[in-house]
């Protein structure tokens, strides 16, 4: 797979510009997209394997089955988590209105 | 003629897991904290945090799975369900898509044509988001993480549901089973249960689906009816105008009973789900599966089983009693404390249901204790008070759970039986009533009545009706 085979469109780039929160511009659009062909080409390298008979992985590590018990350990932590807020007002974040 | 439509109705039901911690970090999930005081960097969101999986979620998620005839997937995993919103701080939720802990399950519902099955689709384990509130001044909302990462499982159901009584009997027949699991409160104002509805009419007779609309924010039983109605006319006058129904979420308003549009598929959300990688994936054996079934407390056709075994009450009042796990543990509590469970039952269904009828007051919300309903019991068997005091008594027991025994002393409501206390009432309404005593004189027997009214009236209730019965014969022989 020598030749890129993938090609994105500036209606798929604009659409993933939007669900990312991202405002590109023209330069940036181009380089996104070649980036983008040059990944789906590799998926493409990759889907060339005969994966019939092996089991989807579900994560890197084999390890399973990690959890914790139904303990409290955290306290009153607001101070923390305040902290890096760019509005607070009293004890909450203050964010432009989200609702009409 | 005019054509005759069916209503095609599938839910989205949320539950609040009753864990003491959240899901996926230590901070407590007790409701009403000041606001963010129950957060830290993993149900904030902060970059290079870790979730760690609570133990007790996975274990509530299975008996639920359980109890409604799932299958349990085995192997089962987190992925991230994308989406900004200031609700959400991580950018992403931690949901399950691939493989929910749960599949392919059932419950049965009571109709009006019999039992039905309304089948189970999928259950999910997920995170709850935080809460925003916007100022009605300011062009600001003010966000409280507290609940960020609290516990959820969303129960979604096949498309079964053909009428509003039967979503109501579906809800009602999971908020039992949950509740008797212990693995909620499912208290539908307080929203640790909340329901969308996925709506769609057709023809009757057709074999495939109209376009469904989903609505939002139905936080009472009586609200999700009224939005069903309300939604399958709205979508059957479009059919009859000859428009389409446009695959919608709506935002139903019960205070002005009218659905909006919330966001239409133009703008549809794209999650863009993959697979969680901060979360290892959960493998579920056999032998797990056994130790939560076997820990699985009484399920309502076992104590209805019991209840038949164990005590002599009525099995239609068994029935009504056990329909919510509060009463059933009031009933079983008072039960034991004053050894006298037909008595208990006979309250419950009579004193308990009436004034939770006329306060509007749901089983999760009664606070009254049940020794205090058992002393009761015992105060009117001992003769201390009689009948009619008890049941005002009662009324304070149910709104201020007052201990019976040192309420009826302060306020002086024993009953009166000693004859000497009662002479002079008697007398002086024997004198007021000239009347009634000829006519009881004259062998009219219900004259007698009049006069015990009377008495006990003038006793403010506290006489011995019996003894006063006895004196009025005794004086006017």
């Amino acid at each position: 797979m020598a030749d890129m085979a993938n090609k994105i469109s500036d209606e798929t780039i604009e659409y993933v510009g939007i669900l990312a929160k991202l405002e590109l511009s023209e330069e940036e659009k181009e380089a996104a997209k070649a980036d983008m062909e040059k990944m789906l080409d590799y998926i493409d390298t990759l889907n060339e394997l005969d994966t019939a008979g092996v089991e989807p992985m579900s994560h890197v590590f084999p390890v399973s089955n990690v959890f914790r018990e139904d303990v409290v350990t955290n306290g009153d932590n607001r101070e923390e988590t305040l902290a890096n807020a760019p509005l607070r007002k009293e004890d909450s974040f203050e964010v432009p209105r989200t609702i009409g | 003629m005019a054509k005759q439509y069916e209503t095609v109705i599938g839910l989205e039901v949320h539950i609040e897991l009753a864990t003491k911690t959240k899901i996926f970090c230590g901070c407590s999930t007790e409701f009403g904290g000041a606001p963010n005081s129950h957060t830290c960097p993993v149900c904030t969101g902060m970059p290079g945090s870790l979730p760690v999986l609570n133990k007790q979620v996975v274990e509530y998620a299975m008996a639920i799975g359980l109890a409604t005839n799932c299958k349990i997937t085995q192997v089962c995993k987190f992925d991230r369900k994308n989406y900004f919103y200031p609700d959400n701080p991580q950018n992403y939720q931690i949901s399950q898509l691939y493989l929910p802990i749960a599949r392919d399950g059932y419950v049965e519902i009571e109709t009006g044509n019999g039992k039905k099955k309304v089948r189970i689709h999928e259950m999910h384990m997920e995170e709850d988001a935080g809460k925003l509130i916007h100022d009605e001044w300011d062009d600001t909302s003010l966000v409280d993480y507290n609940r960020s990462g609290v516990p959820l499982v969303e129960i979604v159901s096949e498309p079964d549901m053909r009428t509003a009584d039967e979503v109501i009997a579906y809800l009602e027949k999971l908020r039992m089973i949950v509740q008797y699991l212990g693995a909620s409160d499912c208290k539908l104002q307080e929203g640790s249960m909340r329901a969308d509805v996925n709506l769609s009419v057709r023809e009757v007779g057709s074999e495939t689906f109209g376009t469904r609309t989903e609505m939002k924010n139905l936080n009472s039983f009586k609200a999700i009816a009224h939005a069903i109605e309300g939604e399958r006319q709205r979508q059957i006058e479009l059919l009859e105008e000859g428009k389409e129904v446009i695959q919608e979420t709506r935002r139903w308003d019960d205070n002005k009973e009218h659905s909006y549009a919330m966001r239409s598929k133009e703008d549809a959300q794209d999650y863009r789900y993959f697979p969680e990688p901060d979360l290892v994936p959960i493998v579920i054996s056999d032998e797990w599966i056994a130790r939560v079934k076997a820990a699985q407390p009484e399920l309502r056709s076992e104590k209805l089983e019991r209840y038949k075994k164990e005590f002599d009450i009525p099995e239609y009042d068994a029935e009504i009693i056990t329909e919510s796990k509060k009463t059933a543990d009031l009933f079983e509590a008072a039960a034991a404390a004053c050894g006298k469970p037909k008595k208990v039952a006979n309250w419950i269904m009579v004193e308990v249901f009436r004034l939770m009828k006329e306060t509007g007051t749901e089983p999760e919300d009664l606070t009254f204790s049940p020794e205090n309903l058992a002393k009761l019991i015992d105060l009117v068997d001992a003769g201390t008070i009689n009948g009619t005091v008890a049941k005002k008594v009662f009324e304070k027991i149910f709104t201020d759970n007052v201990d019976p025994e040192k309420y009826v002393e302060e306020q002086g409501l024993k009953t009166v039986s000693d004859e000497g206390a009662l002479k002079e009432v008697v007398e002086q309404v024997i004198a007021a009533n000239p009347k009634a005593v000829e006519d009881y004189k004259g062998g009219k027997e219900k004259a007698l009545g009049a006069l015990m009214g009377q008495t006990m009236r003038a006793m403010k209730g506290k006489a011995d009706p019996g003894v006063v019965n006895q004196m009025l014969r005794d004086m006017l022989k």
